[in-house]
């Protein structure tokens, strides 16, 4: 049922008619301008320059000369680059499982009736509308905190840092997981689990068989979510760590080693103009990463819908 | 029969009471870390930095002493980020609201070649991280003049057209055609149809929008960092970076009490329409 969705918009019969079709074609200016015009200012154009420009040499926007692969080719060989892209992948992995855990477990349990689920559902969604930054120097706050006693730092200590930011990324997005899973597992037939109960299905059949299989359109949006949530990390890795600690390498240059993608994107934009080029070509290879991770979680867990 | 129904039931009573109380227990846990910086948002530099979990005594106490220094910390007067934050969001929030939705409605009626292919770049565009275009965007932008906060909701709309152009566009397809010709047949044109008949049928869809773009909006961060001229206007995710990240060496307490200014509207603003909030925030996903 969800599969149509995409497509629908070439199903031309059923959202048109010649009554309205002309009509509103003709106040296109006022109705699709406004959008299109922003959406090309905002996106298109940026978009597309900067494709072109990663393929550059540029101070700024305006001063491009070609060079070809070079700036992706020390991309590559870069190795924060390549630090980067383990610390995000092995990030996003142990978030993923952490949050949609967490998530489903609440969710399962606050829809079994029990008193006061509303206000526990309100709690937990709270965090949601915290910003980045400032998550990340509450939690910084805390974690100094506690450390203290122990005589550490978050700062110093690559291990910690990363625990650390999977505790507030969790922190942040459980609820939000857990409305979804709360709104999927709300819409699976009683029918459904009656019956199993009738032919005699424990609860933990009944949850594995029967509400599973039931709520993967949600776990489809939750993974979506959860994976492109935490590939694109920015605001919070800013702000908790900054990338610290630091270590120099042999060659002089400076290895982050809790830095994440997106922000080592940003800090390379910002060592010196020799770098943009290469900014920005890693920034094609980040977004195109993302896009073939997005898509192809889409692609394989709508597989497993159920079809209704 | 019914004795054996009941049984069970008790059963589960004791069950789910124990359930409560362990939620009870989480929330507060989980309520913990806006608590603490309330509280040492009371507290003196040095007590924050030392004995972070304390509530304060007579001696670290500060009242609101914190609250005033805050105000101006940075050199940069915090209720003025907070006009920004405010200004951008509400006029952004809008814009995206007005246009996109109009927007849809369009290429889901007329759905010309043209019009579907500006639906599925839209689409596109909501896979694309944000650090592929803010090279580029910010040259835009200044090239465009669009880099003070009474012009930048303009990128906004551009940047954040994709997923609600989507999500109207959905819902649209949805609505009955039946009522959008009744009114044409009855002499509406184009303007009064979606302003008097579609725009009132879109109304749940815009509460799930309006949300997720306003939490959005209210948060971010490195779009206005980059396109805005930092020197002259600062949101408030800016300001607290910019306190933290380059001031050099900020009073702690002071630090808090500014943390704690700028999650206290959003949570006061959430505990009144939580409902619809999650409602939205729900129904949003799952048309998503």
């Amino acid at each position: 049922m969800k599969k149509r969705k995409i497509k629908g918009i070439t199903d031309r019969n059923a959202v048109n008619s010649r009554l309205l079709r002309r009509p509103i074609q003709r106040c296109f200016p006022l109705f699709l301008l406004p959008t299109l015009a922003a959406f090309c200012i905002g996106f298109v154009y940026p978009f597309l320059q900067g494709l072109y420009l990663s393929f550059c040499n540029f101070l700024t926007t305006r001063d491009a000369t070609w060079v070809g692969l070079a700036n992706y080719v020390k991309a590559f060989s870069d190795p924060s680059f390549l630090r980067a892209f383990w610390f995000t992948s092995l990030f996003a992995l142990v978030s993923i499982v952490v949050i949609n855990l967490f998530a489903f477990v609440l969710a399962y349990a606050l829809t079994q009736k029990i008193k006061g689920s509303n206000l526990f559902r309100t709690v937990f969604f709270m965090p949601n509308l915290i910003g980045g930054i400032v998550l990340g120097y509450i939690w910084s706050t805390i974690f100094d905190a506690i450390l203290q006693n122990y005589g550490k730092q978050l700062a110093t200590d690559a291990t910690l840092g990363f625990w650390g930011l999977v505790i507030l990324v969790a922190w942040q997005q459980i609820g939000y997981m857990m409305i979804i899973y709360i709104a999927g597992l709300q819409a699976v037939p009683e029918e459904l689990n009656e019956a199993a109960k009738i032919d005699g299905a424990g609860r933990w059949q009944t949850l594995w068989h029967v509400t599973i299989p039931n709520v993967m359109p949600s776990i489809t949006i939750c993974l979506f979510l959860t994976l492109t949530n935490s590939f694109k990390l920015f605001d919070q890795n800013l702000a908790l760590t900054g990338g610290a600690p630091i270590r120099t390498l042999a060659d002089g240059s400076q290895l982050k080693l809790t830095e994440m993608l997106a922000l080592n994107i940003k800090s390379t934009f910002d060592i010196n103009q020799n770098w943009h080029g290469v900014a920005q070509a890693k920034a094609v290879v980040f977004f195109v990463l993302v896009a073939v991770l997005a898509l192809s979680q889409l692609y394989f867990t709508r597989k497993k819908e159920v079809q209704q | 029969m019914s004795r054996a129904l009941t049984a069970p039931k008790k059963k589960r009573n004791i069950g789910s009471t124990l359930l409560t109380v362990l939620f009870v227990l989480v929330c507060i846990i989980y309520m913990l870390p806006v608590v603490e910086v309330g509280v040492n948002s009371f507290k003196t530099n040095a007590a924050v930095n030392t004995d972070t979990f304390a509530l304060p005594n007579s001696e670290t106490f500060v009242g609101f002493d914190n609250y005033v220094k805050g105000m101006n910390a940075g050199n940069y007067p915090f209720w003025l980020s907070a006009l920004y934050s405010l200004f951008i969001t509400v006029v952004s929030a809008f814009l995206i609201l007005l246009c996109t939705s109009m927007a849809a409605w369009y290429i889901a009626r007329v759905s010309s070649r043209f019009a579907r292919i500006f639906y599925y770049v839209c689409v596109f565009s909501m896979v694309v991280p944000f650090q592929m275009v803010m090279f580029t965007l910010s040259g835009t932008a200044d090239m465009l003049k669009l880099n003070t906060p009474w012009t930048i909701p303009i990128i906004y709309l551009g940047f954040g057209a994709g997923l609600a152009v989507f999500m109207f566009t959905g819902f649209v397809k949805s609505l009955p055609l039946e009522i959008e010709e009744a009114a044409a047949i009855d002499g509406c044109g184009p303007i009064r149809t979606f302003f008097c008949v579609v725009l009132p049928m879109l109304k749940p869809t815009m509460i799930s929008v309006g949300i997720l773009e306003v939490m959005w909006l209210w948060n971010d961060y490195l779009l206005p960092y980059l396109s805005l001229n930092r020197t002259k206007y600062m949101t408030i995710p800016m300001y607290v970076q910019y306190l933290k990240g380059s001031y050099g060496s900020v009073d702690m307490g002071a630090f808090m009490a500014i943390i704690f200014m700028s999650i206290l509207p959003i949570i006061v603003v959430y505990l009144f329409c939580q409902k619809h909030i999650i409602k939205g925030v729900a129904a949003g996903a799952v048309k998503g």
